[in-house]
């Protein structure tokens, strides 16, 4: 996902992300993951009055929203398959750690 | 029908598991009249089962797993099925998920194949390839030339046949891996002739490799002993003992769609958090069902979204999601009181009283159910 670019002028290493290599992983037990444009993200975080960093977490090298092309602080709308409900959704705010 | 009509009405109302029961269980002949009453009382029933805000459902869900758990057998290891496959199941099993621990006692996994594999010629044969073989599993004798400082290698070709591998292929295998020895193939029998590289070898290392030797790894997938074969439906399935995807992947016959291991942290870092939420809740369900235990899937589920709060798979123990806890008291006030005391004093950390046990400490009326919600007036 990472390839490193050599900048000639200098010793200086940039990471460039390449968008187009990502392959999407796929397992019956991945529910859908999409990302939540800004004006949904701030709808979402107004009903319920909170911050971003107060949903519940998911990894920004979590391997299921690498094709996404997601930042810190982005909302990510999970669409699970449910026993109990049928689908439900879920909501998880993106974290570097 | 009209009858749509009415669903379509309720669509936002009630959840799509309970509309598609009505759909299920609904007469034909039934007149509007007396759907819409069915759907009233359907409705009214679901209004009434919801948690109530404030409800503190952690503690509803301990009590229900917990008084059940003291009924469960303890340690019970049996048969998954089929013979010689050992299943850590029961209390160890429930303890191990719950607290998140990095190594399982048994690693499984269950491979699903592709469809032009898994009709049931080929299982067993894929199967066998699949499993970790070491070179003694291929042997037939090892025998030492004290004169010729020479070891003989003869090797059983109907063993290395199941699995497609040759004398040449084993020989390559061998002088890649074992250092400081010539490995030299019979053009004639599956015999391999193991000379020291360097003269003034001793004989004993010659003994010591003769006992070494048995255990180089050949083929197969690394870390899986046992393969299994089992039947599912009206296709088959590999149970195997021991886990590794990463490698299992790469093998085109699998169906890395369906293939599941029962390591949680295996699965997260393969298939994100979301799989091991679920993996969680489909593992104990499976440990309690195995017991003749009833429990509510909701409970499991909260469980298993709390240990996945973070981002990643934490036990519930006090190096697991006690430790995320904000509240200063709340962590003490369950293990090691005076190290959480300390470490907060240190760098000065503030409690906000916000959650249950910080404020039974202080003698407060807890946020919870009617104590949640405060009052707010225009003041004047």
């Amino acid at each position: 996902m990472w390839s490193r670019v050599q900048i000639s002028s200098g010793p200086f290493i940039i990471k460039t992300k390449m968008v187009n290599k990502i392959n999407q992983v796929k397992h019956n037990l991945i529910p859908l993951h999409e990302k939540l444009s800004e004006k949904d993200r701030t709808a979402l975080l107004e009903k319920y009055n909170i911050e971003s960093k107060e949903l519940p977490r998911i990894s920004i090298k979590d391997v299921a929203i690498q094709h996404l092309d997601v930042k810190e602080k982005d909302v990510i709308k999970i669409t699970r398959k449910s026993h109990t409900a049928g689908t439900t959704t879920f909501y998880r705010g993106v974290v570097n750690d | 029908m009209t009858t749509t009509k009415l669903f379509n009405e309720y669509k936002e109302l009630l959840p799509e598991k309970v509309l598609d029961d009505i759909k299920k269980y609904l007469p034909d002949k039934c007149t509007d009249a007396k759907a819409k009453i069915i759907f009233e009382t359907v409705y009214g029933e679901y209004k009434r089962s919801i948690a109530n805000p404030g409800e503190s459902v952690g503690l509803i869900s301990a009590e229900s797993i917990g008084e059940p758990g003291t009924q469960m057998t303890l340690n019970t290891f049996h048969f998954a099925g089929v013979a010689e496959m050992n299943v850590t199941t029961g209390l160890p099993r429930l303890i191990e998920i719950l607290d998140g621990r990095k190594t399982i006692k048994t690693k499984m996994m269950e491979v699903y194949l592709k469809k032009s594999h898994s009709s049931g010629k080929e299982v067993k044969k894929i199967a066998e390839l699949l499993k970790e073989t070491t070179l003694k599993e291929f042997l037939k004798e090892i025998s030492i030339n004290i004169m010729n400082m020479q070891m003989t290698i003869e090797l059983d070709e109907n063993k290395m046949k199941s699995v497609g591998l040759t004398t040449n292929k084993i020989t390559k295998t061998l002088s890649k891996l074992v250092k400081g020895f010539k490995f030299k193939e019979d053009k004639k029998d599956p015999v391999i002739i193991v000379t020291p590289s360097s003269k003034d070898e001793a004989l004993n290392t010659i003994y010591k490799l003769k006992e070494t030797i048995k255990h180089v790894y050949i083929s197969g997938i690394k870390g899986i002993t046992q393969v299994l074969p089992v039947k599912r439906g009206d296709e088959h399935v590999i149970v195997t003992a021991g886990t590794n995807l990463k490698d299992l992947f790469k093998h085109d016959f699998v169906d890395t769609e369906r293939t599941i291991s029962n390591d949680l942290y295996e699965m997260e870092s393969m298939f994100g958090i979301e799989v091991a939420r679920q993996i969680i809740i489909n593992e104990v369900f499976k440990v309690l069902d195995a017991q003749g235990i009833n429990i509510d899937v909701r409970h499991i589920m909260l469980v298993s979204d709390a240990m996945t709060m973070s981002g990643s798979v934490l036990g519930i123990n006090r190096y697991g999601i006690v430790k995320e806890k904000p509240s200063v008291l709340a962590r003490a006030s369950f293990e090691t009181p005076i190290t959480h005391i300390i470490n907060a004093s240190l760098v000065g950390e503030v409690d906000k009283l916000n959650s249950v046990i910080e404020n039974v400490m202080m003698n407060q009326a807890i946020p919870v159910g009617t104590g949640l919600p405060g009052l707010i007036t225009k003041v004047k």
